[in-house]
C-alpha cells in the first residue's frame, strides 16, 4: 500500500508547509493596517478563484522544467500554492480576533515580538490552527486530478489516483476499489473526529467573545 | 526604583495631535496620577514610557538615562491593563512567573517570587487556576501581581480599576493605597476617574488633548485649579461657573453679573471691564432660609446622595448648585437664599486662573 504512503507524506508535508507560511503571513495581515491588508486580501482570494484546468498546463511544464514531475515536492509545492490562500484567510481572522493589549503584555514583560508570536499569539490560536490544517489536509488528501498529471510513475502516486487505476480495460474490480475507499476515508474521518472539539470552537470562535 | 522624567514628548497619528510638548517629572517612590477625560492622550503617553510606541519628540528619562532607544523588555518597567490582559493558555502561577522567566531568572527563584507576590496579593489558593476561571477582582489582582512580582523600575497602570463594579473599585482602590506604601515603587497611575486621581495620587497631572493643564497635589488640583477646565472636570458635582465683570465701589470690590452682584475680597482690576470666569463649589454655597440675606434663587432640582442633598437652583439666567445637609427639606420651585463664601471664588480670565 505504497499509495497511502505517499498520500501521507504529500498531505503532510503540504499542511505543515502552509500551515507555517499562514501562519507568518496571517498574523502580518492581521497586524497591517485595515486597508492594505484588506486589499492584499482580496488579491490572495482572487488567487485562489482561478480553475485549476486553466493552471494545470503551465504548472506541469514549470514542474517538467525543473526536472521535479514524479516527485513528493513536485505534488506538494502546487498544493500549498493552492491551499495557501485558505489558511491565510482563516488564520488572519483568528489572530485578529487576539487582544492586542496581551500583545503588550508579553513585550513589557520581557518577549521579543517574534517571542510573542511564538508564546502569546500561536497558543491562543491553535482552534485556527487546527481548522486550517484540518481543511488543508483534507485538500491533499483527496486531491485528483494535479495528482494523476504530475505522478505518472506508480511508485510515488497518491491514494485517489491509485483507486482510480484499479480498474482494469475489461474490468472494474468494485470490490477492491470499495476496500481502498474505505482505506482512504478512515484516516479522514478518525482525525476529524479526534480534533472535533477544536475545529468546532475554532469554526465558532468569533461568533461570541469570551 | 526609579525616577521618571518625560521630557517635551510629543505624538501624532496622522493629522491628530495626541500628545504636544508633554514635560513632567515623577520622583522616586512617588505616586503620580495622570488624570484626564477619555482621548487626552493618556494611555498614548503610557505606552511611549513602556516602549510599546515610540514618540515623535522628546525623551524619556527613567533614573536619568535616556531610554528613548530600548526595547521594552530593557526599560524594565511594568505595566498593568484595563482589561488585564492576562494570558489566557497559562495559569496564574505561569502569567506571574512569565516576565521572569523571559529575563532568565532561574526556576527556583521564579517559584519564591510567585509565592512571595501571590501571598502580598492574597492569592495563593487561586496559583493553578486559568483566567478565565477567576472573577474581575480576582483577575485584577494578578495582572497587579504579575506586574510587581518583576520589581520593576516603574509601575505604568492603564485605568485598572475601570472594569470593576463600584463596590470592588473602592475596595481595590483603599488596597492599591496600602501597597504602594508598602512596596514604595515609583509609579504612573492612569484614569478619567476624579475620585481615584485625587485619593491615590501624591501628585495629579491633569490632561486634556493632548496637553497638560496642571500638575500638583490632588488638595491643590481642587482648591486652586489652574484653568476652568480643571476647575469643571475635577469635583462632583460640578463647579458652579459663570461669567461677570470686577468693578471697584467705594473701596469694596464687587463682582457683577448678568443676574446678581458679589463681594470679592481679593480685588484685581487688571482686567478693567474685561469680562470674567467666576467659579464657586456647591459646598461653598450655604443655603438658608432668612430672606434678608444672600442671593434670592429658585429651587429647581434636590439630588440626594445619602449623606447630603445637592440644591440645583436658578437665578434668572444662571443656575447654582449649593449643598446642604441630609436634614434639609425642600419644595421645588420653593425660594431660597444662598449665601456664598467670598474667600472661596475662584476667578479666571481667559479660561485662566487669576
Amino acid at each position: 500500500m505504497h499509495y497511502l504512503l505517499n498520500s501521507i507524506i504529500v498531505a503532510g508535508t503540504t499542511t505543515l508547509v502552509t500551515i507555517s507560511l499562514g501562519a507568518f503571513s496571517g498574523y502580518a495581515l492581521a497586524r497591517l493596517k485595515k486597508k492594505w491588508a484588506h486589499l492584499i486580501l482580496m488579491g490572495i482570494l482572487a488567487c485562489a478563484m482561478f480553475p485549476q484546468i486553466a493552471i494545470a498546463g503551465p504548472i506541469w511544464r514549470f514542474l517538467q522544467i525543473m526536472g521535479w514531475l514524479n516527485t513528493y515536492h513536485g505534488l506538494v509545492l502546487p498544493y500549498v500554492a493552492l491551499t495557501l490562500p485558505l489558511a491565510i484567510w482563516i488564520l488572519t481572522l483568528f489572530f485578529h480576533e487576539i487582544p492586542r493589549e496581551l500583545e503588550s503584555a508579553s513585550l513589557v514583560d520581557g518577549c521579543t515580538r517574534f517571542g510573542t508570536f511564538i508564546r502569546v499569539v500561536l497558543p491562543l490560536s491553535t482552534p485556527g490552527l487546527f481548522t486550517a490544517s484540518i481543511l488543508c489536509f483534507i485538500y491533499a488528501w483527496n486531491e485528483f486530478f494535479l495528482a494523476l498529471l504530475i505522478m505518472t510513475d506508480p511508485a510515488r502516486q497518491t491514494m485517489p489516483v491509485g483507486i482510480a487505476l484499479f480498474q482494469g480495460e475489461h474490468t472494474v474490480p468494485w470490490g477492491e476499489i470499495a476496500a481502498a475507499s474505505f482505506i482512504t476515508t478512515a484516516p479522514l474521518v478518525i482525525m476529524v473526529l479526534v480534533f472535533q472539539r477544536r475545529i468546532v470552537t475554532g469554526l465558532s470562535a468569533g461568533a461570541i467573545k469570551g | 526604583m526609579a525616577s521618571l522624567e518625560i521630557n517635551n514628548i510629543s505624538k501624532r497619528f496622522g493629522k491628530v495631535v495626541a500628545l504636544s510638548r508633554i514635560d513632567f517629572h515623577v520622583e522616586d517612590g512617588e505616586f503620580c496620577v495622570l488624570l484626564g477625560p477619555s482621548g487626552c492622550g493618556k494611555s498614548t503617553l503610557l505606552e511611549i514610557i513602556a516602549g510599546l510606541i515610540r514618540q515623535d519628540q522628546g525623551t524619556v528619562f527613567i533614573d536619568d538615562r535616556s531610554v528613548t532607544n530600548l526595547s521594552p523588555r530593557e526599560r524594565d518597567v511594568a505595566m498593568v491593563f484595563q482589561n488585564y490582559a492576562l494570558y489566557p493558555h497559562m495559569t496564574v502561577a505561569q502569567n506571574l512567573g512569565f516576565g521572569l522567566r523571559m529575563r532568565g531568572v532561574p526556576k527556583e527563584m521564579i517559584g519564591k517570587r510567585i509565592m512571595e507576590t501571590a501571598r502580598l496579593l492574597g492569592i495563593t489558593e487561586l496559583l493553578d487556576r486559568r483566567p478565565k476561571e477567576l472573577s474581575g477582582g480576582q483577575r485584577q489582582r494578578v495582572a497587579m501581581g504579575r506586574a510587581l512580582v518583576r520589581r520593576p523600575n516603574v509601575f505604568l497602570l492603564d485605568e485598572p480599576l475601570s472594569n470593576l463594579d463600584a463596590r470592588l473599585r473602592v475596595n481595590v482602590r483603599l488596597e492599591l493605597k496600602k501597597l504602594h506604601k508598602q512596596i514604595q515603587t515609583t509609579t504612573l497611575y492612569v484614569t478619567h476617574d476624579q475620585v481615584e486621581a485625587m485619593t491615590l495620587g501624591d501628585k495629579v497631572i491633569v490632561m486634556r488633548e493632548g496637553k497638560v493643564h496642571q500638575i500638583d497635589r490632588p488638595e491643590i488640583i481642587y482648591n486652586k485649579p489652574a484653568d476652568t477646565f480643571v476647575a469643571t472636570f475635577i469635583g462632583s458635582p460640578m463647579i458652579n461657573l459663570f461669567k461677570g465683570i470686577m468693578t471697584e465701589q467705594k473701596g469694596r470690590f464687587i463682582i457683577k453679573t448678568q443676574d446678581f452682584h458679589l463681594e470679592y475680597v481679593h480685588g484685581d482690576l487688571r482686567f478693567g471691564n474685561g469680562e470674567l470666569e467666576i467659579g464657586v463649589r456647591p459646598e461653598d454655597i450655604t443655603v438658608v432660609r432668612e430672606a434678608e440675606r444672600g442671593l434670592r434663587a429658585k429651587v429647581e432640582v434636590v439630588t440626594d446622595v445619602g449623606a447630603e442633598k445637592y440644591i440645583h437652583t436658578r437665578l434668572g439666567s444662571t443656575s447654582l448648585t449649593a449643598r446642604a445637609a441630609k436634614e434639609d427639606s425642600f419644595q421645588l420651585g420653593e425660594t431660597i437664599s444662598l449665601v456664598i463664601r467670598p474667600s472661596r471664588l475662584h476667578i479666571f480670565h481667559d479660561g485662566r486662573r487669576i
